[in-house]
This record gives structure tokens, sequence and C-alpha cells, in this order.
């Protein structure tokens, strides 16, 4: 058109069409965005890469099924069979499971249900302050407070259940799977609980309503109306905090005994596969196997978080699209 | 001159479209300086002419071979039922309908004879000339009363010695300066709702728009608010070509000197108000001005 | 939900057993809200039965020494070195979150590389910090990178790597939140979209994305494992970002394991300290983001 091809009008007047100069900052920035998405996506595949070729000595020498399934991780000897510590890294994330989802689902009902309204917002507060204390307090605190005040209750418990599977042991030892699953149940329980909260809270007000309205109790309001409906979330949820709870690492260190031989009760010692790395990369720089061992471990541990996130994300985009609002999973707290 | 359905063959701005500068662009601006409402020049109110225009969204056919034309100084509603397509077809007319994802939008919109999907006319341009009121009241919540107006005026660079000038005129304009010239530092969402509605109107005059579209302007306020909204188009009307879709009939008779009844994404009728509410040509437009459907 | 047989009792009081398990579930959710705080209120208090005594001006002021008998310093070279690392980490995987963010949701829509980029991003907030900084040990301190091994700034990567994914998806949602017809009145004005971005969606989102960002450096804070594989562990304080720098949660580590028992009250004093700056910035972002909710901004 004509009026696309015109000078600016005298009048300051912009055209209906613009001069290239005027829609530069659009392309700039247009340009700019992408490249950066596309610079993240190609940081990750450099990231993937990286640790599969790092990785790609043991995997040689022992095989990717027998270093993943290997009950021998033995350094001194060059023996790299990694199962007692993906054994370990499960166990003690169940264990997580187990203590912290219950109470973790009960506290953000609590909060969104229960709780008298005055309360409600320091008490929130309070529970998120359970994040901002670091892994590694919570490694030391367990170690010097946590362990020697439980260990005659393990230690009773152990005797008093010998005839459970995984719970006899002679003599209980300091640190061990069930102390290092308790700890991690404690840091996962902030992650747990704020999402869930925020899943609690995308129950419509008329459902509930509707349930009191029958003349349900509340508790049967609770159970009938609103887990139902945030079930999946809260399924979520606990994926997402399964998937901090496998890549903990220093506190775990701390309290698991960091012994690469399988315990055979929850009471045993044992190692994870981030604590593996912690603790030997120091000396493993100078031997490529090891080092490509630890290498190896870490994309393991990535392959497991990979799985149990990508379960979660399912989890959680399942329940959005129930509840059509997105749901801030994985934020910081 | 009333719009009606054109067809392509018989139109007055063809000429004027090949023959000399374009008329839409560049302005005669030289009133602005001296008065500090916008500008009342009448001859600035523009025709607009839609032609063939068709809109889609992915697959679903919004607006069906839409041809129609609306006269400078008038108000022309278009009304229809929940999903006729007369938002969709509004939309076309300033371009904002391909901002949603999968929409698109096929045909002709002339202002005064230039085509606002030719190649070369940029969908910013357009929208400055074409100016939109929403349905519902959308000030920024980030700014003061002061700053939701100026917004547009910066957006596209307008001098800032002219910005306060114009702020109060567009305010002027809408009939909010008198309720807020206390208060423009204060946030613009702190407004009652028609108050807010009129800013967003003082928003879109502010940068002197040609035509202005209002997209069921009064659809999220209370009566009182309508009636003020309904007179303040009756005197904007004098300066903008204005557009309104309504779903509501009586606020058509009221503020419209033409209207237009769209059906199925298909404009059914279009003629004087009057006429149209009284003695429809088409059945269809009967029932539904009688209330038999809709 | 609930079946119409109820209907016929509506206005009997519900049974004692159904009062008796509605209590009963009710104390059971107080009780685990209690249990819940227990350990927070036992690490804050144990935290600070250790290690208020290591707090004096001489802690904050002064290096580690590394003597075997006699002062162990304190460490001041610990606090720095966690802020220079940590904000380094910001200035870098902040703005590089929010673009990701912005480019998601006012530029890729749902096209295939914004999909595809969705699930790395989402990839990437499950990764273990500890496999971020032996990625960053293998490329960067291994490589020999800039000159030096283990590094101040390699210690950022590690944790910028982990921020990224919180900051994007964080500021993501803020930036959804920002309602479309926002977005619309500004194009209708004629707004080119550069500028619709930088004066009305950012400003709009703003407190939810300092939000995410200060959650995401908190997070960052408290991380331990990526730096003892890149930043390492010093005694003396640094503002060469190019060389091995000192850290809070490094110091704390390493102390906890010397059987010497002013070290051991040096960790938990750093602990304490380490705490206060998590706790800072928690608070900041909860206060900016009940503000603005409570204003209905965003």
């Amino acid at each position: 058109m004509e009026a696309a091809t015109q000078p600016m009008s005298t009048g300051g007047r912009p055209q209906l069409g613009r001069s290239p100069a005027s829609r530069l900052p659009d392309q700039i920035l247009r340009l700019g965005l992408t490249a950066i998405a596309v610079a993240v996506l190609a940081l990750l595949a450099y990231f993937f890469v990286k640790l599969a070729i790092e990785s790609r000595l043991v995997f040689e020498e022992e095989g990717i099924l027998g270093f993943v399934f290997a009950n021998n991780w033995n350094v001194a000897a060059s023996i790299y069979g990694a199962l007692p510590l993906v054994v370990g890294t499960l166990i003690t994330s169940a264990l997580a499971l187990l203590f912290g989802v219950p109470v973790a689902v009960a506290v953000a009902v609590f909060l969104t249900e229960l709780c008298p309204k005055r309360v409600r917002g320091s008490l929130t507060i309070v529970v998120d302050l359970l994040a901002a204390v670091p892994s590694v307090v919570y490694g030391l605190w367990a170690f010097y407070f946590l362990i020697p005040k439980l260990k005659p209750v393990e230690q009773w418990f152990a005797d008093t259940f010998h005839f459970l599977p995984f719970v006899a042991i002679d003599s209980v030892p300091g640190p061990n799977y069930f102390i290092a699953g308790l700890v991690l149940a404690i840091m996962l329980l902030p992650i747990v609980c704020a999402i869930s909260r925020e899943v609690l809270a995308t129950v419509p007000a008329d459902l509930k309503e509707a349930s009191l309205g029958l003349g349900l109790t509340r508790w049967e309001m609770i159970r009938t109306s609103m887990l139902p409906y945030a079930r999946r979330g809260i399924v979520g949820a606990s994926m997402l905090g399964l998937g901090r709870a496998i890549g903990e690492t220093i506190a775990v260190t701390i309290v698991i005994g960091d012994s690469p031989i399988l315990g055979h009760s929850i009471f045993g010692q044992g190692y994870t596969l981030a604590a593996v790395i912690a603790n030997e990369f120091n000396e493993a720089a100078a031997n490529p196997l090891h080092k490509s061992a630890l290498i190896a471990a870490g994309l393991v541990l990535f392959v497991l978080t990979l799985l149990v996130n990508s379960i979660a994300r399912l989890a959680v985009m399942r329940s959005e699209r129930q509840s059509g609002r997105p749901i801030s999973a994985g934020g910081g707290v | 001159m009333n719009p009606r359905p054109t067809d392509a063959t018989e139109r007055p701005v063809q000429k004027a479209a090949s023959g000399g500068p374009p008329p839409l662009l560049p302005l005669p601006t030289s009133a602005s300086t001296s008065t500090s409402a916008p500008r009342e020049s009448a001859g600035r109110t523009r025709q607009v002419e839609l032609r063939d225009l068709n809109a889609f969204y992915g697959s679903h056919h919004a607006v069906k071979d839409v041809n129609l034309s609306f006269a400078p100084r008038d108000v022309t509603a278009i009304i229809g039922p929940s999903g006729c397509g007369k938002s969709t077809m509004v939309r076309c007319i300033n371009r904002m309908h391909e901002e949603i994802d999968g929409a698109r939008a096929e045909g002709q919109v002339l202002v005064d004879g230039t085509d606002l999907y030719g190649a070369g006319v940029d969908v910013v341009a357009v929208r400055r000339a074409v100016g939109m009121v929403f349905q519902k009241p959308n000030p920024f919540p980030t700014m003061s009363i002061r700053d939701n107006v100026a917004a547009g005026l910066r957006f596209t660079g307008a001098p800032r010695g002219e910005i306060d000038e114009r702020v109060i005129g567009a305010l002027k304009g809408a009939s909010l300066w008198d309720e807020v010239k206390d208060r423009l530092d204060q946030p613009g969402a702190g407004l009652s709702g028609g108050q807010q509605q009129r800013l967003c109107i003082a928003r879109a005059l502010a940068v002197e728009p040609e035509v202005l579209l209002m997209d069921e302007p009064c659809s999220a306020l209370d009566p009182v608010a309508t009636l003020k909204i309904e007179e303040l188009i009756g005197e904007l009307k004098e300066r903008v070509t204005i557009v309104i879709v309504t779903h509501n009939m009586q606020q058509a008779a009221r503020v419209a000197d033409t209207t237009v009844f769209m059906l199925g994404g298909e404009l059914v009728e279009v003629g004087a108000t009057h006429k149209l509410f009284t003695t429809p040509e088409d059945e269809r437009t009967e029932q539904y001005v009688t209330g038999k459907f809709g | 939900m609930e079946s119409g047989s109820l209907s016929a009792d509506l206005l009997r009081p519900p049974s004692p057993r159904r009062r008796r398990t509605d209590k009963a579930m009710r104390a059971l959710m107080w009780t685990a809200t209690g249990i819940a705080l227990v350990p927070l209120v036992l690490v804050l208090y144990y935290t600070l039965q250790k290690g208020i005594g290591a707090l004096d001006a001489e802690f904050f002021t002064t290096d580690p020494t590394g003597n075997f008998l006699g002062a162990q310093g304190g460490v001041k070279s610990a606090i720095l070195g966690t802020i220079e690392i940590v904000g380094f980490a910001a200035v870098v995987a902040v703005p590089l979150g929010i673009g990701v963010a912005l480019y998601l949701t006012e530029y890729g829509g749902k096209g295939r590389l914004a999909q595809a980029v969705r699930f790395f991003v989402d990839v990437m907030t499950g990764v273990p910090s500890i496999v971020f900084g032996l990625f960053i040990y293998l490329v960067l301190v291994l490589a020999g990178t800039g000159g030096s091994t283990f590094a101040g700034w390699k210690g950022s990567a590690a944790l910028a790597l982990l921020m990224l994914p919180i900051v994007t998806r964080s500021s993501e949602v803020a930036l959804q939140l920002v309602p479309n017809s926002l977005r619309e009145a500004a194009l209708a004005l004629g707004a080119p979209r550069w500028k619709v971005v930088v004066r009305v969606v950012l400003p709009s989102a703003a407190s939810g994305i300092v939000t995410g960002a200060l959650l995401a450096v908190a997070r960052a804070a408290g991380e331990t494992a990526p730096l003892l594989f890149t930043a390492t562990i010093v005694k003396a304080t640094t503002f060469n970002l190019n060389q091995p720098m000192n850290s809070l949660p490094a110091q704390i580590f390493q102390d906890l394991k010397q059987p010497n028992d002013e070290l051991v009250e040096r960790a938990w004093g750093a602990a304490i300290t380490l705490i206060a700056m998590i706790l800072l910035l928690t608070l900041i972002a909860k206060v900016i983001q009940r503000r603005s909710r409570a204003k209905g901004a965003t």
C-alpha cells in the first residue's frame, strides 16, 4: 500500500508502516530471549553428553547392568558395583516419604481447613522456615543430637520386633538408614507441605460447602471432597519431595555411616549415590576408573531423579488441568 | 450515510486510495497544540469499511464474509447472541484478533481506503489509529491515574512536553477530570468500576485514535456508571468513529445511530437503529429484537 | 460426592461414631502439625545452645587460622565467600531465568521450542545439586578454565545451574498471573511488544519474580555439596572470584569433622550465621509476597 512507503508525517504521527529502525528493539528482544532459551537447552544437552562420555570408562569395564546391579563397591580392588549405593538411596528416600508425607499432608490440611485464622499466617511461615535451615545444619544436628537420643529406642525396637524382616540387628550403630530417612523426612516436609497447601487451596469453596451442607462433619468433608480433589497434586508434591530426598548429599553423608556394604537391616549402616560422590571425588581425581565410576553414580542419580520427577510433573499437570490453575510446583519453598 | 453491506464493486473510497496521497495518514495536526481537549477537528473521524472479512480460531470459522461500512461521526452498535462473532469482528478492526494463539483473519479492513491488512502496514501503527476499550476495565495496576492515561503516549513516544496537557485533555474528554483531578498520582486500580472504565476510555483517547472500538464496555458496570458511559459515547462521536459491541439491546437503541445484527458469524441485517428495532427486514432480526431467542 | 441416603437424617446430629471420628482426625492433624514443628524448634534450640558461645566480634572479623593449637580464628572468609559466590551466581542466574520465563510466556507460546524448554527446565529442577557440582568440576575445575582449578566463580556456576530452573519456574508462574487483558490494553494503545513486556508485564509481575529469585538465592546459599567440588575450602578471605574461596556451608562441613571442641563450636556458630542469613532472605521474600497479595496486584 502506498501508506507504507510514505515518509514520516510532519505532524510527528507515525504511519501505518514503521521504519525498520523502530522494529529493531522488538526483534532484538525476541531474538535475545529465544537465544537464551536455546542456550539453556544447549547447556543441558552438553551437561548430559559430558556426563555420559566421562562415565563411559566404568560402563565399559563393568557393563551398564553390572555397574548398577552388582553388589560390590570396592575402590581398593577397583571393582565398582553400585547396588549398595542405589539401594541405600532408595531405602532412605522411601523411609523419608513414609515418615514425611503423611505429616506434611496433615499439616497442609490443618493449615488450610482447621487452623484458627489468627495463627494461620505465622504458623505457615514457621513451617516454611523448616526449608530455610541448610542441609548441613540438619546433618550436624542429627549427628550430635538425634543419633544419641534415638539409639536406645532403635535398639529396643530392633530387639522387640526382631522377627520382622529387615529389622533385626545385634547392635544398632549410630548412623544408619533409619536416621538418614528421618532427617530426609524432616527436610522434605516443608516442600511437600507448601505444594499440598497450594493444591488444597484450589479446592472450590462450593464443593466444600456442598459437603458441609449435606450434613457431613468437617473431617468427612475433608476426606470426601478435599483429599480426592487434591489427590493428584499431593502425589506430585510427594514426588518432588522424593526427588529432593534422592539427591540430598551432605546431611545424608553425615548420618548414614558411609559404608559401601549393603546393610541387612534398616538400622544398618549404608551409603547413597550422592554421599559416595561427595566423599570420594577427591581421591578419585587421580584414578580415571574411580572418577568415571563416581560420574556414573551421578548419572544414575540423575536418571533416578528424572524418573521420579517425570512422574511428579505428570501428576501435577493432570491436577492443574483438573483445577485449571497453575501450581508453582518446584518453586523455591 | 448509513452503513450497509457493501459489495466490492461500488465504493467511493476506491478513488481516494488510487489517487493522491493516502487519505488516512499523514494527518493534519495543526490544531493540537492550542486546545487542551483532544483535537476536535471534525475531519478526523474516518470511514471504516470491512470487505469480505473472515476470521478463524484454528479451524473454527467465527466471522463469515462480512461486508460492512461504518460512517464517520456515527455510533454503530453490533448486537447478536453470545458467540455470534461480534467481538471477534470488532477485534479484527484493530488487529487484536491475531494476538490470540491460532487466530487469523482474511479479507480487508479499509480505513479511508487504506487496508489495515495490507503489505507493509505495521500492526502497532494500526492500533494507534484504531483504539479499543475492553469488556472489563483494565487499568494498569502498577501505574497511577496520570500514568495510566499517559501510558499510550509514552509507549508511542510522544514528546514529553505534550504529555501532561494531553492527559488532562483526555481525562476531560472522558468526563473523568472533575472526579480525579485531585488524586492523579493515586493508583488507577483504586477507582470504582465505572471510573476505571472511563479511565480506560481516557487512556484510549489520549493517543487520539481515529476510530474507537468498544467491546461491551458496560457489561461489568452498574446502571449509573453505564449511563455515564453512554452519555460519554454521545459526546465522543463528534470526534471519533465509534463501534460498540453490546449484548444489551436497550443500550444499542440508546446510543447507536446504526445497528448491526449478527448471527452465527454472519451479518444478518444493518440499518438505522430505530428501523432495525421497529421494522426489521429479516425474520431472524425480528425474533431476536423481540426476545424470542438469544 | 456423598450419596443421597444422607438426606433422610439431615436434621439429626451426626452419630456419636461420626463425631468421634471427626474429633479424632482433627486431633490427629493438630498433633501432626505439632510433630512437624518439633524438629524446627529442636534444631534451632540446639544450634543456638551450641554455637552462641562462638559468636563474638572476633568470630566475624578474623579468618580461620588453621593452627593445631591455640586460637582457631573466626569465619570472616566464609561469610564473605558465601556472599560473593551466591551473589555472583544470582547475578548470572536471575536475569537468565527471567529471560527464559519471558520467552516462555511472551514469545514461545505453545510452540515446539517452548515446550522443549519447559520440559527440560523441569528436568533441571530435579537434578541433584551434587550432580551440578560434579559437572562443573569436570568441565571447569579439571580443565583448569580461566587459569585456576578451584575458584569462587566455578562455585557460582554450579549454584547458578541450581538456581536457574527455580527462578525460571517461579518467574513463569508470576508472569502467567499477569492478566492477559493488560497485555491487550497495552497492545491496543499501539505499544510495540517489547514495550508491553518491559513497561506493563514485568512491573506487574515484579513482586512474584523477586520473591522467586530470593527463594532461589536462599536455597543456593545453604548448598554445601557443589561447593566442595568447585570453590573448595580455604582459610583466607579473597575478593578474587578466580581463586579458591571459602563458604559457610563448606566451613561448617569441615569444622564438624575435627576433633577439636573449639572448631566444633565454630561450626555451630557458623550454622547460626548461615541460618540467620537464609532466614532473612526468606522473610523478605515472604513479606513481598504477602504485600502483593494484599494489594491484589499480581
